[in-house]
């Protein structure tokens, strides 16, 4: 597979200057106030970036959960308990997971990968497309994530995402971090450590773990600025969407499997 | 010609009190046993990440599905004009509203935020079906409320038909908006097939009609009030045909999934060894819900035995109940290929095996509850209102009722 097809527009760098004049002319219209509040929310989220990830399965070590640990723990879920009695199985299939650590065989020449699967940050999400209300969305640096006031459950998304990457709260939350808002009821998934990167973090939790624990499979990045690390990798690289016949151009990437 | 007489449902008070209080006590129980899911969360319930839609989904699909096909017979009678539908119509009306409240209630009920329905019915994503639907239940309503009103009220009666008209053709599009609902989940094998929409609606036919048959022949039953030999022998021809054409659809929508060599897996699922769901299509589906009813129906043994014309219409409903439960849970428990070639040997997250999933009695008790809520507004709406003749027996020879 040619390592160009998949790769995403490098070049709109140059769209940046006049994003940010049309943004404003189009803020400015209809009053100052309108005008402030979208200026703070917008920040950190611009059109002129994509987030995304490269994952190198090669990289990623048998048996470690480094990544998924971390996650646990970046955004609370590790605060989750499991109902009294509940057994293992229902326990694993109820409790949410971000992300997860996958182990595979090729059936004709029996090479084994391992990898860490998660929200793959579509640019076409169908999770966005069949969402009721509108909860779920895709911010303009190509984030997928969940408004949880306005998420009211329905599941839809669940039922479309193709990599299952969606977790519903079953339970009542009784503790929670306040970078990583949950509720009984609402749907969430992998946010790509947003509240991070707003603040202006360049790494996600799951990166910061894997580097830590020497294995470098993760590579967090902006896939459209070409002199982005990720973006340098992925022109060199052949990497792979999974299920790349949805042609959801994926913001995570795989190479190596 | 003579006219028909419409009277509200009078019977014995004991009778009629006596069912209402029983339906109202289902009521109960199902709500009460909703609060308990909603309270607790939904890990009371069989439902998980791997099955996120579960009994309640099955429930209420079923009943929006058979809703729509409730409203059959007043569109024959006066979209299509047949005679002998006509005077049925307006229980037709009410039935299809009192359905369709029932799945809808069930739907709300199994959100994780039943508490912000006010947000779905004021914020809509117009790319999403769902919000789609949201509207076409809301019209369906509105819509077959004034068709009732037009067919009851002599002043509106020039408005009857493209009111008709219009009831027929929504309740086309609510069908095939629930039918949609996973024609969109591109990603599971089992739901990837163009014929799922006109699937939906040939099942909506069939559901549909057999509640209706079932409803009246209770009412009449209920009031004391006589239906005609004939009038019955038509209503059953037309569920052969219609429980005829589910199954034919169902052949059909399994031999062109055979025929994509992708599909091969989940129709093996279904049709040979996915256990519980393999019984549920093959025992449920077509021996209870088709083969079984067809040899009721068509029997000369039966041409005029009311039971079995009963017995065949709940056999039908039971049989189309297991077909949507094959089609939510069944298409849901079947692991989505993520890793074309590959085997997956480990996951934390049950990748690449079949998901289990077994309903708990909340979730049966509150989709019951949906099935008593469409009941009591017919029981309520039969009584206040006047939608049933006061007789149905056959027309004399010659004559258009
Ligand atoms: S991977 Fe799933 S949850 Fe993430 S953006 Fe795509 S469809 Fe949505
Ligand atoms: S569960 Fe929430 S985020 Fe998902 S489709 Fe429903 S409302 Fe949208």
């Amino acid at each position: 597979m040619s390592c160009n097809s998949d790769q995403p527009d490098m070049n709109r760098r140059g769209f940046l200057g006049k994003t940010v004049v049309a943004a404003t002319a189009a803020v400015v219209a209809p009053g100052i106030m309108l005008t402030v509040a979208k200026a703070s929310s917008e920040e950190g989220a611009s059109s002129a970036v994509r987030w995304g990830m490269l994952i190198d399965t090669n990289k990623c070590a048998d048996g470690c959960s480094a990544c998924v640990d971390a996650c646990n723990k970046e955004n609370g879920i590790d605060l989750m308990q499991r109902p009294e009695g509940q057994a293992d199985e229902m326990w694993n299939a109820q409790r949410p997971q971000w992300v997860r650590k996958v182990k595979l065989r090729d059936k004709q020449t029996g090479e084994v990968s391992n990898l860490p699967m998660m929200c793959q940050h579509c640019e076409h999400p169908p999770c966005v497309d069949v969402c009721p209300t509108g909860a779920s969305f895709k911010r303009a640096d190509g984030i997928v994530m969940v408004d949880r006031h306005t998420c009211i459950g329905c599941r839809y998304c669940m039922m479309a995402c193709p990599y299952k990457a969606r977790s519903f709260i079953h339970q009542d939350v009784a503790e929670q971090l306040t970078g990583a808002p949950r509720g009984k009821g609402c749907v969430e998934s992998c946010n790509l450590c947003a509240g991070r990167i707003d603040a202006g973090n360049s790494t996600t939790a799951c990166q910061d773990a894997c580097n830590r624990d020497g294995h470098q499979a993760i590579l967090f990045g902006d896939l459209k600025n070409p002199d982005s690390e990720i973006a340098k990798a992925l022109k060199t690289e052949s990497s792979h969407q999974i299920r790349a016949d949805l042609e959801l151009n994926t913001g995570v990437r795989y190479t190596n499997i | 010609m003579i006219k028909t007489q419409y009277r509200e449902l009078h019977c014995s008070s004991p009778r009629y009190w006596g069912g209402l209080a029983s339906l109202a006590f289902i009521i109960l129980v199902g709500l009460g046993a909703a609060f308990h899911m909603e309270h607790n969360g939904h890990f009371v319930t069989g439902m998980s990440n791997q099955i996120v839609w579960g009994l309640p989904h099955v429930f209420a699909i079923f009943l929006i599905v058979a809703a729509s096909g409730a409203l059959n017979v007043a569109s024959i009678g006066s979209v299509f004009g047949g005679p002998m539908y006509k005077p049925l119509g307006r229980f037709s009306g009410l039935l299809a509203i009192g359905l369709l409240a029932g799945g809808l209630v069930v739907l709300l009920l199994d959100l994780g935020r039943p508490d912000r329905l006010i947000v779905a019915m004021t914020t809509y994503n117009f790319k999403s079906i769902f919000a789609w639907n949201i509207i076409l239940y809301t019209g369906f309503f509105t819509i077959v409320g004034l068709y009732l009103w037009t067919m009851m009220d002599r002043k509106f009666e020039q408005y009857k038909r493209p009111v008709g008209f219009a009831a027929f053709f929504w309740r086309i599009a609510l069908t095939t908006g629930t039918g949609s609902i996973f024609g969109f989940l591109v990603a599971r094998e089992a739901y990837d097939a163009a014929i799922m929409a006109p699937m939906f609606i040939i099942m909506s036919f069939s559901y549909g009609l057999a509640f209706f048959i079932i409803t009246l022949i209770s009412a009449y039953w209920w009031a004391g009030r006589t239906i005609g030999d004939l009038r019955l022998a038509k209503l059953k021809n037309l569920l052969g045909v219609f429980v005829g054409a589910v199954l034919y659809f169902a052949l059909v929508y399994h031999l062109t999934n055979l025929y994509v060599t992708q599909h091969h897996g989940v129709e093996r699922f279904i049709l040979l060894d996915g256990g519980i769901y393999t019984n549920m299509f093959w025992i449920g589906q077509v021996l209870i819900g088709g083969v079984i009813p067809l040899f009721l129906l068509y029997s000369p043994a039966f041409t005029t035995s009311r039971f079995a014309l009963s017995i065949a219409s709940l056999l039908v409903l039971i049989g189309g109940f297991f077909q949507v439960y094959v089609i939510v849970i069944g298409g849901q428990a079947y692991p989505m290929n993520l890793f074309p070639g590959k085997e997956v040997l480990e996951s934390s997250f049950y990748d690449g095996v079949v998901a289990s999933y077994t309903p708990t009695t909340a979730e049966a008790l509150l989709g019951i509850a949906g099935i008593a809520i469409a009941m009591t507004l017919v029981a309520v709406g039969s009584r206040m209102l006047r939608v049933l003749p006061e007789s149905l027996e056959d027309p004399a020879e010659g004559e258009c009722a």
